[in-house]
């Protein structure tokens, strides 16, 4: 995506003065709770450092573990597939869908999914994915793409998901009231649930140990999709692999109050096999479909490996100015927020996203919160680097695609000046002198757009400091 | 022998540097464990936070409790599981006469030719294996005789929990109930009845899971 | 708070190129209060900038050839002071990790002990108080980022605030959110960095203070800049700057 169209949403996107109520509301909300359910200082940072140990160590044992997790699964009756892309993935869960001669499947919440495109994918093939997770509902309905990680629909208020309902869900009254429009979600889905021949899920955490999927949830849709239909199909990165079921508790604590400041979810699901002989429901046929999609060219890097610590709890979202002002769906991307800053630019390139990790003041509000301890600042800074580097090509596909004359002499001549105290000072009094009258252009202009000029010292700090009589060595 | 995609995968990832071995996993402080009085209560409290409706009682009063319960309500069909001894005493107690009190349905096929019936109930009665008292959730073990779908298609969902099995911790569950030896085909924490707060951060319960969630908790 | 470390005789000063520039007299009142408390401070000809606009901007060896000139201007094992937590924390947090490979890596570290924030170093080294002649006056506080999240020195700074008898300290909501400064990132990105200046100066407006403290000038640049922008009537100054001027009855 090219600067220029980032700048256009953005722009729009701080011009709608809806979008920035809704999301101000709702980020203001998930940082209260976040708070209120890490209220103890010291045992939250014990369980972030917990966190980023269990994550570090399935990391470091990324291989072993997965094809531990694949044997341990396949053992258990669950087939594994393995998907180098997006498209490959799509192939894989169509095949599924289509050698049960199934036309639609309902869905849990993805993000994978979304990665993938799955639904548009299935649908140019002829099948239907049915949305269940309700803010997924919602979006659906409305034709859009989710403007956040844990709630998809964050940035429709009340009246305009009202609005949505009465459009689009056949019989369905206009109301703005929250029972009524879960009601009315709750009555459609039934029905879907009830006769889908296919169910597909995300998964939280892969435990290698077990061959066991992790799935959380409140609403029950998850469930729904993972045991009624009798095929499950879970989609997941390769990077959500842990070691061990001891690794769970910690991270589920981690994960569910960063995402919605709970201490449990509703449901944890913990899949280990298909149905059983004897049991009587439950799925006949369970998939796994392991993902790279870039991830292991991500893993390359030992630094910019931290991004698949990743728990997708989006709480970097909910603490990020940038996020809160533009709201999810300027970044152009399937992932937003300070995650899509980092994430983004390593799996589509820098040429085409690497815009993305400069929109940000590096306040670091997002990496004092993740609970896994990703050092979210330092990532970005590592790919600005990157996007500039004279360096040979290295594991960010389009490294040096930032490099410019204009820049390079830029701080080329920076650096001079700043390596030359003397002229430095020179410099220093000239803008004292003639600073007023610097011509509004380029970062200047830029600046004045919302602020007056800054106001050069007659004299700087060191002429005064002399004058005084402070010494100098 | 042709390279698959896992191949090619796993070869990427062999092949990256080796990462330092990550430092030690920093365990929890010893936490004094509360005894079960303190662990029933919390129990208590936290799932009655998220609308869950939790009776403690001794072990005689748990059957008149559940026909409360249900009467309260006015359901007039209760799923139930022949095969546990939680389902047999229910039988047990629906005899002789079940004038006034909901028709038992058992769930004793496979869902395939269940499925419309399933859909159908008002209320399904389920054991819980055991519960976490930190965090506020129970847990279930389904099996053959008391399947999957029990808890979470009927609306309303009765669980009846000893007041022994109730863990400090999911760690003191995993550890004692040395899970990772054998995991069932599926295992589930439930804290509570369904919710989601998708529409402007506005809880709302009851969404495609049960709508209620009743808790027995007996001594 | 009692001094935690012992006093010196002397400390360097690194001015920071923004005071330098734009804000002397913020510079002057931080080295003037260290040597009220009867420590010496020496202002290095030599100095220039902490090389933070090019670290930040992707530009790391232009930044390292700068931050090594400051290197080689502060050679005393003596603390260096910093009147700015975004320069400090570019010297004592990030400098190992520039030099990382590179020959001055041991002097790096060694510089990087000796840096202090300077609110930071009047309280836990110097244990400074301070009686306020002044008259009454609202002021709020903003907490730049880096001064709150690398050095950690948000309560010495506010520690200092509060001894100063009458000046009411109003709380500023969303007092830990970034005022959208970032350096380069308030030209890179100007509306996303506009609209929360703009946040920012609403945020003080509504708190009826007549002033907005920070320890940090690229702060109070990006917020008076704004406010001034719409006429809005608060100012913003630098905390030693304030201090020096409530001590002396301004």
């Amino acid at each position: 995506m090219a600067v220029e169209s980032f700048e256009k949403s953005v722009d729009r996107a701080l011009a709608d003065a809806q979008l920035r109520k809704n999301f101000a509301f709702a980020m203001g909300n998930f940082i209260l709770k976040r708070r209120a359910v890490f209220s103890d200082a010291e045992e939250t940072e014990r369980l972030r450092a917990l966190g980023n140990a269990i994550k570090q160590r399935a990391l470091s044992r990324l291989p072993d573990l997965l094809e531990q997790l694949e044997a341990a699964c396949t053992r258990n009756g669950i087939r594994v597939h393995w998907a180098e892309t997006t498209a490959v993935a799509n192939r894989i869960v169509l095949e599924v869908i289509e050698s049960h001669a199934a036309g639609r499947v309902v869905k849990g919440k993805s993000m994978v999914s979304e990665e993938m495109h799955l639904n548009a994918f299935l649908g140019a093939h002829g099948i239907e994915a049915i949305e269940t997770d309700l803010g997924e509902f919602i979006i659906q309905l409305a034709g859009e793409t989710p403007s956040h990680i844990i709630v998809p629909a964050i940035h429709k208020n009340k009246a305009q998901i009202a609005k949505i309902f009465h459009d689009k869900v056949p019989g369905a009254p206009y109301t703005e009231e929250v029972a009524e429009l879960n009601a009315i979600a709750r009555r459609t889905l039934r029905r879907k649930f009830y006769e889908a021949g296919i169910g597909l899920s995300g998964v939280n955490f892969a435990v290698a140990e077990t061959g066991t999927l992790c799935l959380v949830e409140n609403e029950g849709n998850g469930r729904m999709c993972t045991t009624v239909p009798p095929v499950h199909i879970a989609v997941m990165g390769l990077e959500k692999v842990v070691e061990k079921l001891a690794d769970l508790p910690p991270l589920l604590r981690l994960l569910t109050g960063s995402a919605t400041g709970q201490l449990v979810t509703t449901y944890v699901n913990l899949i280990t096999s298909p149905r059983r002989a004897g049991e009587k429901d439950g799925p006949t046929e369970v998939h796994l479909v392991i993902l790279d999609n870039g991830r292991s060219r991500i893993y390359q890097d030992p630094e910019l490996r931290q991004t698949l610590q990743c728990v997708r709890c989006g709480t970097c979202l909910n603490h990020c100015p940038v996020y809160t002002r533009i709201g999810g769906h300027a970044y152009g991307f399937v992932y937003p927020g300070p995650i899509g800053k980092i994430l983004t630019p390593q799996v589509e390139g820098l040429e085409k996203a690497g815009g993305l990790a400069f929109a940000s003041s590096l306040c670091g509000a997002c990496e004092e919160v993740c609970p896994v301890k990703i050092p979210i600042t330092s990532l970005l800074r590592r790919l600005r680097d990157e996007s500039y580097s004279r360096e040979p090509q290295g594991t960010v596909p389009g490294r040096g695609c930032r490099q410019n004359l204009t820049e390079r002499l830029a701080w080329g001549g920076w650096a001079f000046l700043n390596t030359h105290p003397r002229l430095n000072r020179m410099v220093t009094a000239l803008l004292g002198m003639a600073g007023d009258y610097l011509p509004p252009a380029g970062p200047l202009e830029r600046w004045m757009r919302y602020r007056t000029e800054p106001q050069f010292a007659g004299k700087g700090l060191h002429r005064r400091a002399k004058e005084e009589g402070i010494a100098d060595e | 022998m042709s390279e698959t995609a896992r191949d090619r995968i796993l070869a990427r990832l062999r092949g990256a540097p080796r990462q330092e071995a990550p430092s030690p996993d920093v365990p929890a402080p010893a936490a004094a464990a509360p005894d079960r009085a303190a662990r029933v209560a919390r129990l208590k409290s936290l799932m009655e936070t998220v609308r869950a409706e939790v009776h403690v009682l001794p072990a005689a009063e748990w059957i008149a409790r559940l026909k409360e319960v249900l009467g309260a309500r006015a359901i007039k069909t209760l799923l139930y599981a022949p095969g546990t001894d939680l389902g047999s005493a229910v039988a047990a107690a629906w005899q002789p006469d079940a004038a006034g009190l909901p028709e038992l349905v058992a769930y004793a096929e496979p869902v395939e030719s269940f499925k419309e019936r399933l859909f159908g109930v008002e209320a399904a009665l389920t054991t819980a294996a055991g519960a976490v008292a930190d965090t506020g959730a129970l847990i279930l073990r389904p099996t053959g005789a008391e399947p999957r779908l029990m808890s979470l298609v009927p609306p309303v969902h009765i669980a009846v929990l000893r007041a022994d099995t109730v863990y400090p911790s999911l760690e003191d569950a995993m550890r004692e109930g040395r899970w990772a030896e054998g995991m069932p085909s599926n295992l589930l924490l439930i804290s509570g009845p369904s919710k989601t707060a998708d529409i402007e951060l506005i809880l709302a319960f009851g969404v495609h899971g049960p709508k209620e969630l009743i808790v027995l908790i007996v001594e | 708070m009692t001094p935690e470390t012992s006093k010196p005789s002397r400390v360097y000063f690194f001015g920071t190129c923004l005071i330098d520039a734009v804000y002397p007299d913020a510079g002057l009142a931080a080295i003037r209060l260290i040597e009220r408390e009867g420590v010496r401070v020496v202002l290095p000809a030599g100095q220039s900038c902490c090389g933070q606009p090019a670290y930040n901007s992707g530009f790391p060896a232009e930044a390292r050839a700068v931050a090594r000139r400051q290197l080689q201007a502060f050679p005393e094992e003596i603390p260096v002071v910093v009147p700015s937590g975004s320069c400090a924390g570019m010297m004592k947090h990030h400098y190992p990790a520039l030099f990382a490979g590179d020959p001055d890596l041991s002097s790096a570290q060694a510089f990087s002990g000796r840096v202090f924030e300077w609110s930071e170093f009047m309280v836990r080294v110097l244990g400074a108080r301070y009686e306020d002649r002044g008259g009454p006056l609202r002021v709020t506080w903003h907490s730049s980022c880096h001064a709150l999240r690398e050095m950690r020195v948000i309560e010495h700074s506010k520690h200092l605030l509060r001894q100063l008898q009458n000046v009411e300290l109003v709380e500023l909501p969303g007092e830990r959110e970034c005022c959208g400064f970032g350096g380069t990132f308030s030209v890179k990105h100007p509306a996303i960095s506009g609209a929360m200046v703009n946040d920012k100066v609403d945020d003080i407006q509504r708190t009826g203070a007549a002033r907005v403290i920070a320890g940090d000038c690229g702060c109070l640049m990006n917020i008076t800049g704004a406010a001034d922008r719409r006429g809005l009537p608060f100012a913003g100054q630098h905390l030693a700057e304030f201090i020096w001027e409530r001590i002396h009855g301004g």
